[in-house]
């Protein structure tokens, strides 16, 4: 199976823009160079489109590793700098269950339990600062 | 078996000892149903003993018979294993020690060496001997047998109670519409916090909660690896949308943890229950209010 095939298979994971907000799902195992490509899409999205939030579905995933809490992690940390808040949804329980045995806390990250409940969450105003990694709480 | 006194010098002593059980079946039995041991399993009728004797006497036959007398694994005793199991067990009830146990599984042995001595009488000394060290041989693997199969029992109910112990001591209770509690009880180690890990998690999924209280009210202490449980079902937790308050910090056990230096800084603590079901109602914005100005103080 070479790598041009293996690129065809996984396809490019599609980044949906909805309204201020953008929605990536991810689906199944996520190959280095798809996990590279989606970056760029949404790193590109949000500055041509220049909202203010990326939800990202993981109800998909079954499987992760260390190297997809890393890819994570970088997109979160890429969205913040273009000042879009990044939320991720729906990850199941045996996923949290090794991505803590692996030490991948994703500290920066926030995090709901649904997409709706993400949605919502990026649609309540900006409180705190970046730090923590917390659900934004009211005062 | 009545061309066995003249064929028997040409037979081997455990062969001897086959014959002899077969033959004597139901005196041994009638015998060992007067020993301690039978006696008080079998407390509703001596024939219940007795026949509970005569197949012990049938596998300790096949045993001598298959030329093994000196292994437990063998087949004959498959089939007494689960009467053994029971003796044991009956006799543990009754508050024996296992040594006790054992002291009377000892005591089956002599009445029926009484009988193999008065049954080979005319047989040359020698013979007499080799025949009975094979049977006090074989008397000895069933001794083992027994105390293996009571160890075998008693470990599969230590097994089945760690168990009971790991689905009883870990509920997942409702407290409101996207509210959850464990009441965690007890000392945490690491496959204990992996289960309430899980069900926990999984309780988030299925009631939808935004708001996970892990009570630790009944943790007796709590260390650094105690500490490190609890971080990390918090971490899973947020991973998942959820966010987790931890209640019930004993005056002595906050005290700990600040002796320890231990960070629960990224944790959100609450002193009771109650304080941290009040901060996530409050969350949710649901408050609850007084109905009455002055009515009893509610959180």
């Amino acid at each position: 199976m070479n790598e041009d095939f293996a690129r065809r298979v996984a396809g490019h994971v599609p980044v949906l823009r909805l309204g201020d907000v953008l929605l990536v799902t991810l689906q199944g195992d996520l190959h280095d160079s798809t996990a590279h490509q989606l970056q760029q899409d949404i790193s590109e999205t949000i500055v041509r489109s220049g909202v203010s939030g990326v939800v990202i579905d993981i109800s998909g995933v079954e499987i992760v590793d260390s190297f997809l809490g890393r890819v994570l992690a970088e997109i979160a940390a890429q969205t913040e700098l273009l000042a879009a808040r990044t939320v991720l949804a729906g990850m199941r329980p045996a996923v949290a269950v090794t991505l803590v045995e692996l030490g991948l806390t994703l500290p920066g990250l926030r995090t709901a339990l649904t997409t709706e409940a993400a949605l919502e969450l990026l649609a309540q105003p900006v409180v705190s600062s970046r730090s923590g990694g917390r659900r934004e709480e009211s005062p | 078996m009545p061309e066995h006194e003249s064929a028997g010098a040409l037979e081997s002593p455990t062969h001897a000892v086959r014959d002899f059980l077969r033959r004597r079946r139901e005196q041994i039995a009638q015998r060992w149903a007067d020993e301690p041991l039978f006696r008080t399993v079998f407390t509703v009728s001596r024939d219940e003993a007795v026949e509970a004797g005569k197949l012990l006497v049938d596998a300790l036959a096949q045993v001598a018979d298959a030329e093994r007398v000196e292994d437990p694994d063998a087949a004959g005793f498959t089939e007494v294993r689960e009467q053994l199991a029971r003796m044991g067990a009956a006799r543990t009830r009754a508050g024996l020690s296992t040594t006790q146990v054992s002291a009377e599984l000892a005591a089956l042995t002599r009445p029926v060496e009484n009988l193999l001595v008065a049954d080979l009488e005319q047989e040359p000394s020698e013979r007499l001997r080799a025949c009975a060290t094979t049977l006090s041989v074989l008397m000895g693997t069933l001794r083992l047998v027994a105390m293996q199969t009571a160890l075998t029992e008693v470990q599969a109910l230590i097994d089945r109670q760690r168990l009971q112990l790991l689905e009883v001591a870990t509920p997942v209770i409702k407290l409101w519409d996207g509210i959850v509690a464990v009441p965690l009880i007890g000392t945490l180690d690491s496959a204990r916090s992996q289960v309430v890990m899980e069900t926990l998690l999984n309780a988030v999924v299925d009631q939808h909660a935004r708001f996970a209280i892990l009570d630790i009210t009944g943790v007796p202490t709590v260390d650094s690896l105690v500490a490190q449980h609890l971080m990390k079902t918090v971490a899973a937790a947020r991973l998942m949308g959820a966010e987790c308050v931890v209640s019930g910090i004993r005056p002595a056990i906050a005290q700990t943890i600040v002796h320890l230096g231990l960070d629960l800084g990224t944790v959100k603590t609450r002193a009771s229950l109650a304080d941290a079901l009040g901060y996530c109602l409050h969350e949710l914005g649901a408050n609850i209010v007084n109905a009455a100005p002055d009515g009893p103080g509610r959180r």
